[in-house]
């Protein structure tokens, strides 16, 4: 399979893919480790008739320590983050769940900003992210713009981000002595989840239970209310809206996010220090 | 540009088994296939063509790919090693004599069958053992989940492999191999 016809192009600098972007609007797309971008685009359900190839860009390659956050160049790959020793000791749980993405091959390519832009409910990160409270830094011809992660997600493959905006940074707060945990159910190892969660402290977020990632709200008040990690994931599939597809029904995705909530909470208790 | 035809050329110049390869290729070339027909080494197999199987599997700039969801163009300026030169590397300039020893290991320990998953399982391996120079079993099954056999050889491949970490602990600095103190060293934080 070959991707339809497109003109390839490269940009040197932020400001070049944003003038590039500006100059071919709604037809262009950015692409960054393209692990996301090119299946689609083989099987021709993404036809952009130009890819600006972000690659050059290093300088957005980063995990940097900041007052209260860590801050993430959008280019950092899943690789990075698995093995920084940065993430492993100020939020365990984006450096866990970056080596749960695909394998070690589509590691060493994807990127946080590439999977989070591209915005599939079915990815790994974009719910870990909304676990965490991250801020999205999106940069477009009037400078900087931050945004919410709870904002950010907005329906299948659609973000927050301007067609005309880059994302450049993801800002993680740096949760302090909170249990986590990240549950996943695949069928065969490198397949997307069928349903996965990510808990940090009390926040709890889905993967694969509606049209974008979904905090689990239901369960989060049960814990708010002192119930036991088992009786509030009992609530996880309250106000989600899971597909079905050829893995699974709707009711077998709502069975299975009370089952791996419950696993989630559990363990995150363990680690709660 | 006319969307029926092929669309337009870039042009891809990267080094393959230590030998410049250059070419004017579709935009829209994936690195399998500029491999197999610029290049014209065809070590590298097509799989499924979806980013699942591990056939197709390169080191590029020294680490693990799926060539079938890397665009030529995106290899552009970059190294690239298929099979065909991890053998090379192990032979020195002469080539085509001496196995790498992830190679040598699959044959010794009939890590094949049919043989069309090895090329990428091979690389898979020897990319997994540069990250991880002593894996657990368990590291070393996780390490190549991105790569599948349909014969359902997985015993023999994962056998083959931790004699391969055994051989390179037992040798270290054969040429071609990780530097020992970078490896010890572990991935450094991404610096811009």
């Amino acid at each position: 399979m070959i991707p339809a016809p497109f003109t390839y192009c490269r940009a040197a600098s932020v400001d070049e893919a944003l003038a590039l972007v500006a100059e071919h609007g709604d037809e262009a797309k950015f692409l960054a480790g393209g692990h996301s971008l090119l299946p689609l685009m083989k099987l021709r359900l993404a036809q952009p008739e130009v890819l600006i190839d972000l690659a050059p860009l290093r300088e957005l390659s980063y995990i940097r320590d900041a007052p209260g956050h860590v801050a993430i160049g959008a280019l950092t790959r899943h690789h990075d983050l698995e093995h920084s020793a940065l993430l492993a000791q100020a939020v365990p749980l984006l450096a866990h769940a970056a080596g749960q993405v695909g394998d070690p091959q589509i590691r060493h390519r994807g990127t946080l900003g590439g999977s989070l832009a591209h915005g599939d409910p079915a990815s790994d990160l974009p719910a870990v992210i909304l676990a965490l409270d991250a801020t999205l830094v999106a940069r477009g011809p009037s400078g900087d713009r931050e945004i919410a992660a709870a904002g950010f997600f907005q329906g299948l493959f659609e973000t927050a981000l301007e067609p005309d905006e880059l994302l450049v940074e993801v800002r993680v707060p740096k949760p302090a002595g909170a249990g986590w945990s990240f549950q996943k159910f695949t069928k065969r190892a490198i397949d997307w989840a069928i349903v996965g969660v990510a808990v940090q402290g009390t926040s709890v977020a889905l993967v694969n239970m509606a049209s974008t990632p979904v905090r689990a709200s239901a369960v989060e008040r049960a814990l708010a209310s002192g119930a036991a990690p088992r009786d509030a994931a009992a609530h996880a599939a309250d106000g989600t809206s899971p597909v079905e597809d050829i893995n699974a029904t709707p009711d077998y995705r709502e069975h299975l996010a009370r089952i791996l909530t419950g696993r989630a909470l559990e363990e995150a208790a363990t680690r709660a220090g | 540009m006319d969307r029926d035809q092929g669309g337009s050329l870039v042009n891809v110049t990267m080094t393959v088994n230590g030998a410049e390869v250059a070419a004017d290729v579709e935009d829209r070339t994936l690195l399998v296939h500029f491999l197999r027909e610029a290049a014209g080494l065809t070590a590298t197999n097509v799989g499924c063509d979806t980013t699942s199987c591990g056939a197709c599997t390169v080191l590029l700039d020294g680490e693990s790919v799926k060539s079938c969801t890397v665009l030529a163009a995106q290899a552009d300026g970059h190294d690239v090693v298929t099979a065909e030169g991890l053998a090379m590397r192990g032979a020195g300039e002469a080539g085509g004599g001496e196995l790498h020893p992830v190679q040598r290991a699959f044959r010794r320990e009939h890590g094949l069958q049919c043989g069309f998953c090895t090329p990428g399982m091979v690389l898979a391996s020897v990319s997994l053992l540069q990250e991880n120079p002593q894996p657990t079993e368990a590291q070393v099954r996780m390490g190549l989940e991105g790569n599948l056999c349909r014969c359902t050889g997985y015993h023999n491949i994962v056998r083959a492999v931790l004699a391969a970490a055994a051989e390179l602990a037992a040798e270290p600095g054969e040429p071609g191999e990780p530097d020992a103190a970078a490896l010890a060293a572990g991935p450094a934080e991404v610096a811009p």
